[in-house]
């Protein structure tokens, strides 16, 4: 350690822009370009999203005689020559340093940006991997800043080494950041690091083919089917017949379809049968099909630093969640996979990124292969023994009312107007109302069951709250890793005597609706109690 | 509590409507500064007048009897800047303890919210226009919650404001060493 000073300077990767690396000497790091590849795969990219205007032209030049062809060829030419020249420009002018104390981004053809993102402020970096880069072995490094969306610097692309090296460089500085008191070269970081990967970390949970065959079969999804649909009467064009003309069926069904016609009801159930099977096989097709390409060899490893989770067939994610970072948990269910017991788990980390079950750890689990992931959060399930709430009887009552009575009021409208229009055609209108009347029994029945199931506990490190009848799940708070806690009641709350409490929470969203307001007020004081033990600076190293 | 040996905030009236409101650190509830109200009526009025400008250009097209459109409008306009601003006012406070802030606010929507200092991440004081003539400033406080992040506590005098704001500082660079 002796050897290199205070100051010492960022080691270069080799690959990428090397000359410049090598004029790199003390003082911050060089300004470099991202990998040259880069340029290949974004051209690449393009190539998809030329298609569509180039398919637009050719429709349009069709009737040109024999320059058609020769045009298209020429115009093919020129966007994708400008295309060429515009990725170039755009990779050529993005520059990234990495410096003492943040990262640098500076990017723009004509007008320049720069960013600057200190380590201290950087919650993770992640890595994404699509399918064109991943050919290519590069990689998508994102820094998340916990600003979320768009604000958050990414680097596209650099090779899977270098990234996975700067990811590591820059834990290695943010931690030297957080402990003064020893700087730690550049190089000692790099060994161990070396000597880290190479010890395989203990898999936490994974799942293979055969588990997301099962994951895949609930993860019914009729996307496709709509899909279908929209580009058929998107490209309805290219068709040879007008798909949405029931003269052409008829045409096209006079074969086998008369027959089927003259079967009579008997036939017709037939086939509305054969056509709700096949919408089903359809569904878990996609269902399945989309969960092999999101989650194919997923895994979660408990690595030094944290949970680390990798995913996906084509586009692979790998992506390191720091235990102290996790906020809070979430256990959540589906009404149909309840029933078979599987169940997943979802963290809520200070880290905010964009998009949806982002941070999903387990999506399809048993009980008991959620407790170790839980025990090594720090969010345990709920000890035995500890005293459970209900929410107040007069919110159940208050929210039952009004689903019964806006259902109910539905229904009877659904009625009259059926009585008043006297017709064959709106018949209908009888089962509409006969189902409002269902959903209106259905939204008291299910307050009842709400009060008796949904409960919220105090424990001495954390909160719980158990919510739902049909798909029953939990959320696991930590006492200390709260920001705010309030009180809020809307009028009919200050009427019957409840409030909701709202927890203030980083990254997530924790509010317990329908307590009363002497026990909102015992708990807030509780939390706050265990808030104020602990400042915010502690709380995220 | 700290170096400026008085607590900011103090001798504001304390607010005898919000004390039965289950106040467990035993802190008794601050109104804002008098000017407040005062404040929230130019508000009120400035955001009133183009409505009553709108409701009397549609009384001139529509061919209804005088002051069907205008006059309720008017009405409910007039309660709403000559009335609401003292009830707003009243059912406003807030309690500046040791390590935590507490606001309270609204008559028909009722929130209370507390945030303890070790978790600001960041304070701003604020003044528009209207705060600035009648010496008002608005406290800011930031945290990372999803919920709740920003904590507005408005009708402040600017120099309780500025009081408030260096006692959480203070608080905060003590807890964060």
């Amino acid at each position: 350690m002796t050897e290199n000073p205070g100051n010492a300077p960022v080691r270069q990767p080799e690959s990428g822009a090397g000359d410049l690396v090598a004029t790199a000497e003390a003082d911050d790091a060089l300004p470099q370009r991202t990998d040259p590849r880069t340029f290949v795969v974004q051209a690449l990219q393009v190539v998809p999203r030329s298609i569509l205007p180039l398919v637009a032209v050719a429709i349009a030049m069709r009737n040109e005689g024999v320059f058609g062809p020769l045009m298209i060829f020429g115009i093919v030419v020129v966007i994708l020559a400008i295309n060429m020249l515009f990725t170039f420009l755009r990779w050529w002018r993005q520059t990234y340093r990495v410096g003492e104390s943040d990262i640098r981004l500076e990017t723009g053809v004509l007008s320049r940006a720069a960013r600057s993102v200190p380590y201290d402020r950087i919650q993770d970096v992640s890595l994404e991997q699509g399918f064109i880069p991943r050919l290519f072995g590069l990689t998508e490094v994102k820094f998340e800043t916990g600003a979320g969306g768009s604000d958050e610097i990414k680097l596209a692309y650099l090779s899977n080494e270098e990234g996975a090296r700067l990811r590591e460089l820059v834990r290695e500085m943010r931690d030297e950041l957080d402990t003064p008191t020893t700087l730690s070269t550049t190089h000692a970081a790099e060994e161990a690091i070396a000597s880290r990967e190479e010890e395989a970390a203990p898999v936490l949970f994974s799942m293979g083919p055969k588990r997301l065959f099962v994951f895949g079969l609930f993860e019914f999804s009729l996307a496709l089917v709509a899909f279908l649909g929209a580009a058929a009467q998107q490209f309805d064009f290219l068709l040879p017949f007008d798909i949405w003309d029931v003269k052409t069926w008829q045409g096209l069904l006079a074969g086998p379809g008369e027959q089927i016609a003259h079967l009579g009801l008997l036939g017709q159930i037939i086939g509305a049968v054969a056509a709700v099977v096949s919408l089903l096989v359809v569904g878990m097709l996609s269902g399945i099909v989309r969960t092999f390409l999101r989650d194919w060899d997923f895994r979660l490893e408990r690595t030094s630093k944290g949970f680390r989770r990798r995913r996906g067939m084509f586009t692979r994610t790998d992506v390191v969640m720091p235990v102290h970072r996790v906020q809070a948990v979430q256990i959540a269910t589906g009404v149909v996979r309840h029933r078979f017991g599987w169940k997943s788990l979802k963290l809520v980390s200070l880290a905010q990124d964009s998009g949806d079950s982002s941070h999903v750890v387990a999506p399809f689990a048993r009980s008991e292969e959620l407790t170790p992931i839980l025990k090594v959060s720090g969010f345990p399930l709920p000890p035995r023994g500890l005293e459970w709430h209900r929410t107040a009887a007069s919110f159940r009552v208050v929210s039952a009312l009004f689903a019964v009575v806006g259902y109910a009021a539905l229904a009877v409208g659904a009625a009259i107007l059926a009585l008043h229009l006297q017709d064959q055609r709106y018949s209908w209108l009888w089962v509409a109302a006969l189902v409002l009347a269902g959903l209106s029994a259905f939204a008291a029945i299910r307050q009842l069951f709400l009060w008796r199931l949904e409960r919220h506990a105090l424990s001495p490190g954390h909160i719980y709250k158990r919510t739902g009848w049909l798909a029953p799940g939990y959320k696991i708070g930590d006492r200390v890793k709260l920001q705010s806690v309030s009180i809020s009641r809307g009028p009919l709350g200050r009427l019957f005597g409840y409030v909701t409490l709202h927890l203030g929470l980083a990254g997530g969203y924790f509010a317990m609706a329908g307590l009363p307001r002497a026990e909102a007020e015992q708990l807030r004081e509780a939390l706050l109690a265990s808030m104020v033990r602990t400042d915010f600076s502690r709380l995220v190293k | 509590m700290d170096e400026q040996g008085q607590q900011p905030g103090m001798g504001k009236g304390i607010n005898p409507r919000l004390d039965g409101l289950g106040d467990a650190d035993g802190q008794p509830l601050r109104q804002g500064h008098p000017n407040y109200p005062k404040a929230m009526r130019v508000q009120a009025l400035l955001v009133a007048t183009p409505i009553l400008i709108g409701a009397l250009i549609a009384e001139y097209l529509t061919p209804f009897p005088n002051f069907v459109i205008a006059g309720p409008i008017a009405l409910i306009l007039a309660g709403l800047v000559i009335f609401l601003p003292h009830r707003r006012y009243a059912a406003r406070g807030y309690a500046l303890s040791e390590d935590r802030l507490r606001v309270v606010r609204g008559i028909m929507f009722h929130t209370d919210t507390v945030v303890p200092f070790g978790r600001v991440q960041h304070i701003d004081v604020d003044r528009g226009p209207i705060e600035r003539y009648y010496g008002l400033a608005t406290l800011q406080l930031y945290t990372a919650g999803s919920h709740g992040d920003v904590v507005t506590l408005s009708g402040l005098s600017h120099e309780d404001a500025l009081a408030m704001r260096e006692t959480i500082r203070a608080h905060i660079k003590r807890e964060s060493l």
